[in-house]
């Protein structure tokens, strides 16, 4: 996708000139966020589906909800949509509290999971349907949608009905109709999830590049950790009705928050054991399955004794006698000896498995940087697991 | 190899089950119906000429066929009788099926929004004066219907009239066993299609803007359609040959096809008439039926 195609350039500039499309604009205060969330609850039965939830996105953000299926992401994304009504606290969409305003009136919309697209009209008429509905003039309607087509690249295709069109074209129809009507916010519920996957990965760098050149707020819900952490700027993992925790896909990563977060989102080693020493920022703890680990001082103090520390598997280094070069960077270096029992080669890396002596397992992941890598290691082979207390991190229990 | 040869051949035999089906008991009937209608009453025994008899030789049955006219015919198109019968057919089946629709269409939509277990429920309640012979049924009516019937009964005590209505052999009384009989006929077809009606489809026409009553005429109205034509065409072409609740609610005045087919065929004993007023009637239900395969083929097809 290139950024100078002028049917692309379009809406940057009508967006500019008219953000809030067939909505009045509401005004947006100083210090308000687009979308603020207070203390949100739904109940079905006696299940808390969301669970007393808060979270702020600004304007432009382009806002993942990731969690495992039935924690609630899709209800939260429901009573945005107005769906579903909250049972308690307050959703304010540019300040204003969206609960009296009815689904059909919201300057919101959404992307169905399914797609949702009518099955009886054309691609022609899908996108225009919103558009009728805000009682445009037919002039502005051709253009509108004459320009949907061109930015999801459907030219051609206006006169077919859904049933004609591929899942990857349907999904583009799908998007086109939610964005026709400009909305502030647009709503994403697994809007990849049928699609395989290489046109995933490209449509995923497609919605990116069509949020940053809208400049429209997208919150996408996903169970997808790749897809979350490749299109959003910022994501909200969710587990039981709850945000565990609301970061940058890097933090989310590198410094997840609990125990939870750090086992969901990417692979992980840990370790249980209790703070045993606390100097020059470091912190050694004594675990039963590693020994004594180091660890970095984090940046919020551990205030509790009893934590667990995680490394990531691409972080544990295999050697067959350990670091050759400890000496040159003055880092304690945690080191863990082991057998190889299992080698999973992924092409780009590859994933060992070493059974500690304490009976534990601790899996190293190594990039294949050569391609006749002679340190690749076997099954049943010594080795020593080592990595820095920089990328530890520690997790309070 | 064994078990597929063993389902093969009978797999292969109840593919033509329908044809033979069709030829033994529409086609060959049809076509003794059709050779009466081109035949001339007669005071005999079967009640028409020519007969064909097979044993007399090839020159017998040349001369039998000389004598087939299509005068039957003739005399439906010239005489009022016919013509207001057939006329009154469409009317009724016409008028009945509307009437149908607006009933039953609310009743099929609220069924398909009832919670799941509710819908199989209600699903029974529709099925259930099926266990109940037609007839009885029908009598039932009557009874209900009648002089001092459960209805005027109820009327009176509401002081809603003064007098007993004549509601008996009256057009409304037909126009009330029809609706009443056919109504499971069209509230099933439309059923099936609005339950199997994907909800996301409303909450998308929500989203963008379309109010519950924009979004029940621009997408689930259109998206019944196909429910529509098979409820009105299971409704309509047997309300055109509607014999029995015309016969026992409507008044004399004027008549179905059916009952004046059936005046032919036993009080006058006309037979040729008669089958040339049977066979009129089907060539009547053809182009409806052709309408609805075409409307069906393109929603299937759509622009192909």
């Amino acid at each position: 996708m290139t950024g100078d195609s002028p049917d692309i350039d379009t809406p940057k500039t009508d967006a500019a000139a008219a953000p809030a499309g067939p909505v009045s604009p509401v005004d947006v205060a100083v210090d308000m966020p687009l979308l603020r969330i207070e203390g949100v609850s739904k109940k079905f039965g006696t299940f808390r589906a969301v669970d007393r939830l808060s979270l702020d996105i600004g304007a432009g953000e382009f806002f993942a909800l990731l969690g495992p299926s039935g924690c609630g992401k899709t209800t939260l994304l429901r009573m945005l949509a107005g769906f579903e009504t909250p049972d308690e606290g307050r959703i304010l969409l540019g300040g204003r509290d969206i609960a009296p305003v009815l689904p059909h009136e919201r300057p919101v919309n959404m992307m169905f999971q399914n797609y949702a697209l009518f099955p009886h009209l054309s691609v022609r008429d899908n996108i225009a349907f919103g558009l009728k509905r805000a009682g445009m003039p037919r002039a502005t309607i051709d253009s509108r949608v004459a320009e949907m087509i061109a930015l999801v690249k459907l030219g051609g295709m206006e006169k077919r009905k859904p049933d004609q069109l591929s899942g990857g074209q349907k999904q583009r129809v799908a998007l086109a109709r939610s964005l026709a009507r400009r909305p502030k916010v647009l709503l994403l519920d697994e809007p990849l999830a049928a699609l395989d996957k290489k046109l995933r990965e490209s449509t995923q760098l497609e919605l990116m590049e069509l949020q940053r050149r809208l400049g429209m707020t997208f919150i996408i819900v996903t169970h997808d950790q790749e897809e979350a952490m490749t299109v959003a700027n910022r994501i909200g993992v969710m587990d039981a009705g709850r945000l565990e925790q609301v970061a940058t896909p890097r933090d989310l990563y590198e410094a997840p928050a609990t125990r939870w977060v750090a086992e969901f989102v990417g692979d992980v080693n840990l370790f249980d054991g209790e703070v045993t020493s606390h100097e020059h920022h470091r912190l050694t703890v004594a675990t039963r399955d590693g020994g004594a680990i180091v660890v970095a001082e984090p940046r919020q103090p551990v205030t509790k004794t009893v934590v667990t520390v995680a490394i990531r598997p691409e972080k544990v280094k295999l050697s067959r006698r350990g670091p050759a070069s400890d000496a040159a960077n003055s880092q304690a270096i945690n080191r863990l000896e082991g057998v190889v029992t299992d080698v999973g080669y992924l092409g780009g890396s590859t994933v060992y498995k070493v059974k500690l002596d304490s009976g534990a397992v601790v899996r190293s992941s190594m990039a294949n940087t050569a391609r006749m890598d002679r340190d690749a290691y076997s099954a049943g082979q010594r080795v020593v697991a080592w990595f820095t207390p920089d990328d530890c991190v520690v997790l309070e229990r | 190899m064994s078990t597929r040869r063993i389902f093969a051949q009978p797999a292969r035999y109840a593919a033509i089950a329908p044809y033979v089906w069709m030829v033994l008991f529409f086609l060959v009937p049809f076509g003794f119906v059709l050779k009466i209608s081109l035949s001339q009453t007669a005071i005999a025994q079967p009640p028409y000429v020519p007969v064909f008899d097979f044993t007399e030789g090839w020159a017998a049955i040349k001369a039998a066929f000389a004598e087939l006219s299509l005068d039957n015919f003739r005399l439906l198109v010239s005489d009022n009788l016919y013509i207001s019968s057939y006329l009154r057919s469409l009317v009724v089946a016409v008028t009945s099926t509307l009437i149908l629709l607006l009933i039953g269409y609310p009743i099929a939509y609220g069924m398909a929004r009832l919670p799941q277990r509710w819908q199989a429920i209600a699903m029974m309640l529709v099925i259930v004066p099926f266990w109940t012979s037609f007839l009885i049924r029908i009598y039932a009516w009557i009874n209900i219907l009648q002089h001092d019937g459960l209805l005027n009964k109820i009327l009176l005590a509401l002081h809603l009239v003064s007098t007993p209505v004549v509601w008996l052999s009256t057009d409304t009384a037909m126009y009330i066993g029809i609706v009443y009989s056919y109504l499971p006929f069209m509230i099933l077809p439309l059923y099936a299609t609005l339950a199997k009606m994907d909800p996301s489809l409303l909450e998308a026409a929500s989203d963008l803007g379309a109010s519950p009553g924009r979004a029940f005429w621009l997408v689930t109205f259109p998206l019944s359609l196909p429910g529509v034509g098979a409820g009105a065409l299971l409704c309509f072409i047997p309300i055109v040959g509607e014999f029995v609740i015309p016969d026992l609610l409507a008044g004399s005045g004027s008549m179905m096809i059916g009952q004046t087919l059936w005046l032919e065929f036993f009080t006058n004993k006309d037979w040729p008439v008669a089958a040339a007023a049977a066979v009129a009637l089907l060539v009547l239900l053809v182009p409806p039926l052709l309408l609805y395969d075409r409307l069906q083929r393109r929603q299937l097809g759509g622009a192909n």
